[in-house]
Order: structure tokens, then sequence, then C-alpha cells
């Protein structure tokens, strides 16, 4: 297996455990074992369907819950641009091909060198994660009882350590370190004052002074 | 839940998704390379943010717990350069460890 493949792998091996959380809080939230079924294959935005399930657990109304859903959701809406021209030109596996971009392998996708690579990391990302998501789900409402609290294992820290691996090469340039920068700082100024999801969309404001660094280094290097 | 929630989850989650990968393209309408500047950027300045949510959230405030140590703990092995398992791995333990010793 080449090296993005076997990445693609382990990233989705991490969240296939993320996804064990997710059915433990689905079962304990009341959901039925179709309905989790569902819910992973179909929503498949990890964020989105453990924010729904913890506002029903915690006592919230289902539209509070799918409120604060669609809002973490709302994000993939903003990969679409970054990942479109690795996707299919025509138009229905264009649109078949959209339910697979999440937060996993839009990140695969743009740490490769070249687009040929950077489509195999997509898909493979995409293929390996929604079957482990999916089955970390419907072995978290069967193990349910047994695991108890996921906390425990540390599971709640894998997904934003993985992260970390997969922002670190676009932090090589300039340009990328301050839109991370940026971005990180505006979702934490922005998180006690705006719901879940909020945040995650206010960051995104930070390409600009990104850009801003881009275009002035440009400047200097064509003078 | 009710199916109906689920139902409307699954059509926003998908519509998100599609306006995103379809929608993009109708508006800038073959001057998409023109925003490759800020698209670009998009991932940093949105996986900064997710790492920084996911690391410190609490309810409704941030909060610096075990997490945090895990996935600092998780950073410095991305800096030393480890594999992509190691490092996941490093997050948790020394989450999980954190943890065990403020609940002894």
């Amino acid at each position: 297996m080449s090296g993005h493949r076997r990445e693609g792998f382990v990233l989705a091996t991490a969240t296939g455990i993320v996804g064990i959380t997710f059915g433990v809080l689905a079962d304990a939230a009341g959901l039925t074992p179709p309905q989790v079924i569902v819910m992973s294959a179909l929503v498949f935005t990890g964020a989105s369907q453990l924010a729904a399930v913890s506002v029903v657990a915690s006592g919230g109304s289902e539209g509070a819950a799918v409120g604060s859903a669609l809002l973490l959701a709302a994000r993939n809406a903003l990969y679409g641009p970054v990942v479109a021209r690795l996707l299919p030109a025509s138009w229905l596996p264009k649109a078949a091909s959209a339910q697979f971009v999440i937060d996993e392998t839009t990140a695969m996708a743009t740490i490769q060198d070249n687009d040929a690579d950077a489509a195999d990391a997509f898909w493979w990302t995409a293929i390996w994660l929604w079957t482990l998501w999916n089955a970390g789900s419907i072995l978290g409402v069967w193990l349910g009882a047994v695991i108890g609290e996921p906390e425990v294992w540390g599971l709640d820290a894998a997904f934003p350590a993985a992260f970390v691996a997969l922002l670190a090469p676009h932090l090589r340039h300039q340009p990328g370190r301050v839109a991370a920068f940026g971005g990180a700082a505006l979702a934490v100024v922005a998180t006690p004052i705006a719901p879940a999801g909020v945040p995650l969309l206010v960051a995104v404001f930070a390409v600009v002074p990104g850009w801003v660094v881009s275009t002035r280094g440009a400047t200097e290097a064509a003078t | 839940m009710s199916w109906t929630s689920i139902v409307v989850l699954v059509v926003g989650a998908y519509g998100c998704k599609a306006f995103g990968v379809l929608g993009f393209g109708k508006i800038t309408d073959g001057t998409a390379a023109r925003f490759e500047p800020f698209t670009a950027l998009i991932p940093a300045a949105l996986f900064a943010a997710l790492i920084a949510v996911q690391t410190m959230a609490g309810d409704e405030t941030l909060v610096v717990d075990a997490r945090f140590a895990g996935v600092a703990a998780g950073a410095v092995a991305v800096w030393r350069r480890a594999p992509f398992i190691v490092v996941i791995f490093v997050a948790m333990i020394v989450t999980a460890a954190v943890r065990w010793q403020t609940w002894l």
C-alpha cells in the first residue's frame, strides 16, 4: 500500500473508534439500531452526529439537536471548492461524490503533492472511512454497556491529534501559518459567544490575512 | 429521535456538502481559478479551528483539561516526525493517563 493509502486507513481506523463512541452515545440517547445505521451511512459527518445525540441525551429538543448538527455540517460546504476539481466532472457522479466531502477526506487530499495522488487519497480515505465509521457505530450500539465512558480511554483526543498531523503540511508556508493561526484564534474567540458550529464557519475568514501575506510574498519575489 | 428529525439531518447534511461541490462552481462560473488563492488556505484555517475547538470544547465555553495535554503530546510527536498512528496513540495514552491521575 502506498503511503497516503496507509495513512488514509490509519485515519479511518481512528475515526472508526470515534464511531464506537457515537454508537454508545446514540444508544444511550434512545436511538434505535436502524436509526443509528441510517444516520452513520447517510448523514456521514461525525461531529454533527455526535452533537445531535448529545443534545437529545442532555434533554434538549429535537429541533435544537437538528439545528446544532446542521450548523456543524455547514463547514463541509467550505470543503467543496477545495476538492471539487479532484471529483468526477459529469454532474451525477460529482453529486454522488459530494457525500464524501468531509474533514478527513479533504485533509488527506490536500496534503498530497499532485492531483493524481490527491484524488487517490480522497477516494481511499472515503472508502475506508465510510466502512469503518459505520462498523464502529454498529459496534458501539452493541457494546454500549461494556465500554462505559469512552473518555476513560482518551478517545476524545484521537481526532484533534490526528488533525494536528494533517495540519502540519499546511504550516510549511507562511500564508498557511497565518491562516491556521487566524482560524484557531477566531474559533477560540467565537466559541463562548456563538452556538457550536458557528466558530468553525467564522474561522474561514482567516484565509484573508493568509492571502494578503501570500500576495506580499509574491510581490517581493517579483521585485 | 424521530425519523423526521433524522431525515431532515440526512437531507441537510448532504445539502451542505453538495452546495460546496456543485454550487460553488455555479457561482464562480468559470472564474474558479481566481478564488484558488483563497480556497487553498481554507484547510489550514478550518483544521486549526477544528483542533482548537475539539481540544478545548466544554459546555458552552473552552476548557483546558486532559485532552489538551494529550493533543500537545501528539503535536510534539508530529514535530518529531513520528508516524501517524504513533501520534494518535501518544495523544490517547497521555490523555487517559492525565485523567487517571486526576481521578485518583
